[in-house]
């Protein structure tokens, strides 16, 4: 098997050490990082994703296979730099005010990170400034905001109006979602876009900025 | 009070409480504030739906106790009153029920995730729910309810610790299940059978479902747990999935549809029903109805 499906078939298994090894093994054979990003890392981080959707894998092997994608991105990512490869774009996440439910959260963090993005993830129970001030403050382009709870998605509507007030619609793009959440609810607060899971919010991301 | 395990032996049909969330925002919980801060600035409010439950014919009446656990109130800079949140909610409730109703002593996950998923230890897990149900069991709970687990071993622990602290004390241990392609399994991966089978190792007494879904998927849990369950079977379902409807939020499942659907429930031979999310006083008398008609129907 060649060394970028052996990356990705490890990092599947969650084998984070033996992830980081193989990429360190690329490097030294000359394999673009790039490459190895792309055709390593992510190709098995979106065959993680495309499982967890199906469920035919499940949250914990998700966390693992996140943890062998940092793994492998160590020794990579000073490459990447180097070459100047940009990422893909900027997003703004966290669950919004009152709400503590992370799972999700995380998952969409994980799997933007695993799709080239830059992921500026400000925790749990953020205030709506928080959320458009840390938007402003890192030029992200987009803010993914969860709610688990039906009492807390208000605040969703909250970022989306002070992004109007402050003038700042169509430069700083809203995307929802959580189990309380729907298509129906992002466009009845006016959310610029909304994504049943993680797999979904790369694909709507993508969509919205690229 | 009459231990609910002896009243399980005798036969029929237990009824619980429903939700607790909405009833508290209409009473004053705003946006953001943990429901578990009432218990200590608003305990009447407490007391009233309490009542609300006991009137609708709720035989377990559930603390407004489920993010009472200190890893949960630490996020809220609260952990340092978990003693009086707690003691708080159960002394409320048996105000307002005395001994005509089970006090059933919530406990709901901490919200953290055990290693090597997270960053969690099982000691920490353990001391988490162990001062929480300490405090509980010490203020006078009829029962232990972990509830909302999606991971095994953080429920089995939460079972753990109250066995340890209380022997004698029922616990009822329910867990949040997806309707998968593949079957009915929590985010965790967690099937029913091994739920059933990991519950009543850990001590529990009856073991179950509840959350994350409407009553029809309840049936389909439900049906499975009574396939692999050798203990006592609960079923608290959510007034269904939310939707938006003119802008406001609202849990679909009516108490008449949810009354005609329990049906099903009890045929499988369930022993505890009630509600979660979404549910009212309504929905319980409701469903009061439906117990006490099955309960007719077997005596005939």
């Amino acid at each position: 098997m060649d060394i970028l499906k052996l990356i990705s078939t490890s990092l599947e298994q969650g084998e984070d050490e033996r992830v980081r090894d193989l990429v360190l093994e690329a490097i030294a054979q000359e394999i673009a990082p790039a490459e190895i990003l792309n055709a390593g890392l992510i190709a098995g981080m979106n065959v993680v994703g495309e499982k967890f959707r199906l469920r035919e894998i499940f949250l914990p092997e998700v966390l693992l296979a996140a943890r062998a994608m940092y793994a492998g991105m160590e020794p990579l990512k000073p490459l990447l730099v180097q070459e100047g490869i940009p990422v893909l774009g900027k997003v703004v996440i966290g669950s919004v005010r009152g709400d503590l439910h992370d799972i999700g959260k995380n998952l969409v963090g994980i799997m933007l990170r695993g799709a080239g993005f830059e992921v500026v993830d400000l925790g749990t129970d953020v205030h709506p400034e928080r959320f458009v001030d840390a938007a402003l403050a890192e030029q992200a382009p987009v803010i993914g905001m969860s709610a688990l709870l039906t009492t807390t998605m208000p605040a969703m509507k909250e970022v989306v109006e002070l992004i109007r007030a402050r003038g700042l619609q169509g430069r700083i793009k809203t995307i929802i979602g959580g189990a309380a959440v729907s298509a129906e609810y992002a466009g009845a607060i006016g959310a610029d876009a909304y994504a049943f899971d993680a797999a979904k919010a790369v694909q709507r991301v993508k969509e919205m900025i690229l | 009070m009459e231990d609910i395990r002896e009243r399980l032996r005798s036969g029929g049909v237990i009824l619980g409480d429903g939700a607790w969330g909405t009833l508290l925002m209409q009473r004053g919980l705003k946006p953001g504030e943990p429901p578990e801060a009432l218990n200590l600035s608003r305990p009447e409010i407490l007391e009233e739906i309490a009542t609300l439950y006991l009137e609708a014919g709720a035989e377990l009446i559930t603390t407004n106790t489920f993010g009472g656990s200190p890893l949960r109130l630490r996020a809220h800079a609260l952990e340092g009153r978990t003693e009086e949140i707690n003691r708080r909610a159960v002394e409320a409730v048996r105000r307002a029920i005395g001994d005509r109703a089970w006090v059933s002593a919530s406990v709901g996950p901490s919200g953290r995730l055990l290693k090597p998923y997270g960053d969690c230890t099982p000691e920490e897990l353990y001391a988490n729910f162990e001062r929480q149900i300490g405090v509980l069991v010490a203020a006078g709970a009829d029962l232990i309810c972990v509830e909302t687990m999606s991971d095994l071993s953080e429920a089995a622990l939460a079972v753990r610790a109250a066995r340890a602290i209380a022997p004698a004390i029922p616990v009822m241990a329910t867990m949040t299940f997806e309707d998968t392609p593949r079957g009915y399994y929590t985010v965790m991966g967690v099937s029913v059978a091994k739920a059933a089978a990991g519950l009543e190792e850990a001590g529990a007494d009856i073991v179950g479902s509840n959350c994350g879904n409407g009553i029809e998927t309840m049936i389909g849990i439900a049906r499975e747990f009574r396939k692999h369950a050798r203990l006592p079977v609960a079923i608290q379902a959510n007034a269904g999935l939310p939707v938006t409807r003119d802008g406001a939020l609202v849990y679909p499942e009516s108490p008449e549809f949810v009354a005609a659907k329990a049906v099903e429930l009890l045929d499988l031979g369930v022993r505890i029903v009630g509600g979660c999310c979404g549910t009212t006083p309504d929905h319980i008398r409701a469903l009061r109805a439906v117990v006490d008609k099955h309960r007719e129907s077997a005596r005939a």
